[in-house]
């Protein structure tokens, strides 16, 4: 693996960039390995990239179906932020924040990780108790907020729409080191620092089944043959009772639809991520210059990778009512992603019944913000058999023993989280 | 997605109201296992990828909670009866 430095590139620069060699190497599946990791998303090269730079577990495979960064880790709006609530989940984001902050340097590749803020207003007396406990819920933890008043607002966003009669915007939220990051160059860099570490990336590779003895994973069967494993993590997001099913398992999760937008290009307009609190819009603009926005979930269960007109028209008119000036600007495109929604809202990163599988799923519409942290605590898991300090209350039995960490306080309905 | 309700006719997805897998039966409480049986109702779903039996609510329109078979893969709707209709 050649690794990126002002030299390298000044290098390549005279020599007509000729040098750069494929980012990762192109594996074909050895017959075992120690372990096997099934889905080529953000997750599954992270906990890779985790498994062999963090607890040596180097003789490692990640089976992808189609190609590196083809689902929800390159369908994303790519933001990134720890401002969460709940004391099961804050410690948890704000590690992968931390490790988004240092990633470049740790696996030596651009992700464009930009820190350009998380903006999220209030509309109302109510809601800004709302965000006042959470924001010092997270400043308990050591996590950054600040409580913006209007002008705070406006100093930051004077485009927004102030006057709104229904819901005028009283103040915001906003967690500054939180931002942005390249989604596709998260999924290409986290397989170029697993590959060169000695992980086989596999691509076009279906897990088709599961071989399970005496209660005991010892392998996959796999479109390209079958495959034998010590242990098996899967980390496929939506797939994930698909892929729970061949090994007889019933899951706490919903597979749903989210649709994302983009817009034509235009001069920088947003300066970090701005989410509307009285409907569900978030935005942010892209370095090349479209708006990316989503809103709610379809709310339905899906495995299509698209949704319905519905929420298209919900989503822009919350844009609409925020800032009323991109009515003129067109939609250039817009895609579904599948969500594993779980039953509270919140992550599973646990071992199964069967021993030797490993279960990463249940990341709702927040798994891309998650990603490193997912990566290394699953790594953790698998390697030690026992749950990262950070990720103890994502475990799969704390909806028999009520334990739930239930952000929205919505109870057992997946498509309202 | 429009849904084919059986008293309005053909209705657009909007006017619905969706409750999910329509499988899932409240649990007899006086069962000796009915922890177990109650945990596995609150939370444990198929999910399958193809055709599922679900109930959505006409909010919208004629109140009714109906009884949808649809394919999670597709979208498309093979029909919809009421919900009551559906009970055993």
């Amino acid at each position: 693996m050649k690794c990126f430095s002002l030299l390298t590139l000044a290098k390549e620069a005279l020599s007509g960039n000729r040098g750069w060699l494929p980012q990762w190497r192109e594996a074909t599946p050895q017959s075992a390995y120690d372990v096997v990791v099934i889905g080529g998303g953000g997750h599954g090269l992270a906990t890779a990239y985790y498994l062999a730079k963090q607890y040596g577990i180097r003789n490692v495979a990640v089976l992808e179906k189609a190609w590196i960064g083809s689902g929800n880790v390159g369908r994303n709006t790519t933001i990134v932020r720890s401002n969460y609530l709940l004391p099961g989940n804050i410690p948890f984001y704000e590690l992968s924040m931390k490790l988004w902050e240092g990633l470049e340097q740790d696996f030596n590749y651009n992700a464009m990780v930009s820190q350009r803020g998380v903006l999220n207003l209030y509309h109302s007396d109510q809601q800004r108790d709302a965000y006042a406990r959470r924001g010092n819920a997270m400043r308990l933890h050591g996590v950054d907020a600040e409580l913006l008043d209007l002008d705070g607002v406006k100093a930051i966003a004077p485009f927004l729409n102030f006057d709104d009669a229904r819901f005028p915007i009283q103040g915001g939220l906003l967690q500054r080191r939180g931002g942005t990051v390249r989604h596709d160059a998260v999924a290409w860099g986290y397989a170029r620092a697993a590959s060169g570490s000695g992980v086989d990336i596999i691509q076009n590779c279906e897990v088709t089944g599961m071989e399970i003895l005496q209660g005991r994973i010892t392998g996959v069967r796999t479109s390209r043959g079958p495959i034998r494993a010590r242990k098996v993590a899967v980390a496929v997001a939506g797939s994930t009772s698909r892929v729970a099913t061949m090994a007889g398992l019933t899951l706490p999760i919903e597979s749903h639809v989210i649709q994302a937008f983009v817009s034509e290009a235009i001069k920088p307009l947003i300066p970090g991520v701005i989410t509307f609190g009285a409907g569900h819009f978030y935005v942010s603009q892209s370095d090349k210059g479209g708006l990316v926005f989503g809103g709610d979930i379809d709310g339905y269960n899906s495995y299509a990778q698209r949704g319905n007109l519905p929420v298209v028209e919900d989503v822009c008119e919350g844009g609409m009512a925020l800032m009323p000036m991109i009515g003129r600007i067109r939609v250039l495109r817009n895609w579904g992603g599948l969500l594993d929604m779980s039953m509270d809202g919140s992550p599973i990163i646990d071992r199964s019944s069967i021993d030797g599988l490993y279960l990463n799923c249940g990341w709702c519409y927040g798994g891309f913000k998650a990603t490193p942290a997912s990566g290394l605590c699953f790594a953790h898991l698998i390697a030690q058999d026992a749950p990262h300090p950070a990720a103890v209350a994502f475990c799969l039995d704390r909806f028999a023993l009520g334990a739930l960490i239930d952000e929205k306080g919505v109870g057992a309905q997946p498509n309202l989280h | 997605m429009r849904i084919p309700c059986p008293y309005c006719g053909s209705r657009d997805l909007s006017e619905f109201i969706y409750h999910g897998d329509a499988k899932p039966k409240r649990p007899d409480r006086s069962a000796e296992n009915a922890s177990e049986l109650h945990y596995n109702y609150v939370y444990l779903r198929e999910n399958p990828a193809g055709p599922i039996q679900e109930l959505w609510y006409h909010a919208s329109g004629c109140r009714s909670w109906l009884n949808v078979a649809r394919d999670t893969r597709t979208h498309i709707i093979a029909g919809a009866i009421l919900a009551t209709e559906a009970m055993p």
